[in-house]
């Protein structure tokens, strides 16, 4: 039995022959718009990286092959985008993936956790803390419900870097959770 | 403290990612180790909050609109400009076929014609009896066809030209009755086709190829198209030409 227990999105949406970019792009709006808004922090700043995303994708729809996974297709633009925008670029800081990670088990007890229930305010404070490349592999999986796989398409990286990235995302949220719980 | 080796894989397992047989030994562990199951627990909460808290910005309505109205618009501009060449390349495709077929067709009537005429000057040239009326003598030639073909038609004078009159006899082209004139020029034999315009199928006066060493000359005149044909060069069917016809 697979532990997922929700389900909003098929991990890929082939789309039948014959369907428009608006058919295909228009049901991924809200998703992408939050994102985007994640990502830059900012209304604007996410109105343009949608507004470009749009864009690009239906001037590159030409070359989307049908029966491919078109919503990583669709994030891979909305993410390039990102990276190579003013604000992206600023954000990409390099991060240090070469060390131990999981290894590094939590020293601390679950407890502090467990027993609380979680502010969803005090959650995107600590989301919005994680640097850019662990804060989009983390709602692209929680939020966006991706597939490993997915994710590795989606940012052009390799599955292990994938899990490498969720591994630290989840570990620098938990600790900023409680962090920000005991202040 | 729960194992090392099972806290590596409570992310996947979470995530639905680990392979049936590493879900289900994990699964028998969290029965029997209450600290991983504790710890199983704590990341399934907090992969729920972050499920709930990532669910966080909403597009504006006007902005969601105006992105969907310039996809519409650009869509628009995108089909009108991708079907202009294509309909471009089909209209002259269709001009193209229409264009070949036309002139495939004539050429094929023209073939056709052509081969009708050397037909019957072969033939001609072949019977016992060339002409039915034998005559040299214009004024015999000319009066014989009166009430056998719809038409009359002038004949030069021959004389002084190196053309000599065998006689006549009555012809069919295209099923339409005509007159077919037998001429000679030195040891050859040429005959002189007469028919009305409209028989003709649109191919009077056009230059007509020459088969089999045969050459085969036309002009139209006073609604009457002339065929000539003979084995002999195209020079002497223009010198026949021009005497059948003194006013041009």
């Amino acid at each position: 039995m697979k532990a997922r227990w929700f389900s909003l999105y098929g991990v890929s949406r082939r789309p039948p022959p014959g369907e428009s970019f608006e058919d295909l792009a228009m049901p991924l709006f809200d998703r992408l718009y939050n994102l985007a808004h994640w990502l830059t922090q900012n209304r604007d700043e996410a109105e343009d990286l949608i507004q470009e995303t749009y864009a690009k994708a239906l001037k590159g729809f030409s070359s989307y092959q049908p029966g491919t996974n078109f919503r990583a297709w669709m994030y891979r633009i909305l993410r390039n985008t990102f990276l190579t925008s003013r604000a992206g670029l600023k954000s990409f800081e390099p991060l240090d993936e070469t060390g131990e990670d999981i290894a590094a088990a939590d020293e601390q007890t679950p407890e502090s956790l467990l027993l609380k229930h979680l502010d969803l305010e005090l959650v995107r404070k600590a989301i919005d803390g994680l640097p850019v490349p662990y804060r989009e592999a983390l709602l692209l999986c929680e939020v966006e419900e991706m597939s490993y796989q997915e994710i590795a398409t989606t940012l052009g990286v390799p599955m292990g870097t994938v899990m490498s990235r969720l591994s630290r995302a989840r570990r620098a949220l938990r600790e900023s959770v409680r962090k920000l719980q005991g202040e | 403290m729960a194992g090392e080796h099972w806290t590596d894989k409570l992310d996947a397992y979470l995530d639905g990612e680990l392979n049936a047989a590493d879900e289900e030994s994990l699964r028998r562990h969290l029965r029997e180790c209450s600290a991983c199951a504790a710890e199983a627990v704590e990341r399934m909460q907090l992969k729920r909050s972050v499920h709930d808290a990532g669910m966080r910005y909403k597009p504006d309505a006007a902005f969601r609109a105006r992105i969907q109205q310039s996809l519409r618009s650009k869509q628009r501009r995108r089909y009108s400009w991708s079907w202009a060449p294509v309909a471009a390349v089909l209209a002259a495709a269709i001009v193209g076929v229409a264009l070949w077929t036309t002139h495939f067709r004539e050429h094929m009537r023209e073939r056709q014609l052509v081969g009708e005429l050397i037909d019957q000057h072969v033939a001609t040239l072949a019977s016992a009896n060339p002409v039915d009326v034998v005559s040299s003598d214009k004024h015999t030639v000319k009066p014989w066809f009166e009430g056998k073909v719809p038409f009359t038609f002038d004949l030069p004078d021959l004389q002084g030209s190196p053309f000599v009159l065998v006689g006549g006899r009555t012809s069919y082209i295209n099923q339409s009755p005509g007159a077919e004139l037998i001429f000679r020029l030195r040891q050859h034999q040429i005959s002189l086709f007469i028919v009305q315009d409209r028989a003709t199928g649109g191919d009077c006066g056009t230059p007509l190829a020459a088969s089999y060493s045969f050459h085969v000359q036309s002009w139209g005149s006073d609604g009457l198209c002339y065929f000539a044909v003979g084995d002999v060069n195209a020079e002497d069917l223009n010198a026949l030409a021009k005497l059948m016809q003194p006013r041009g």
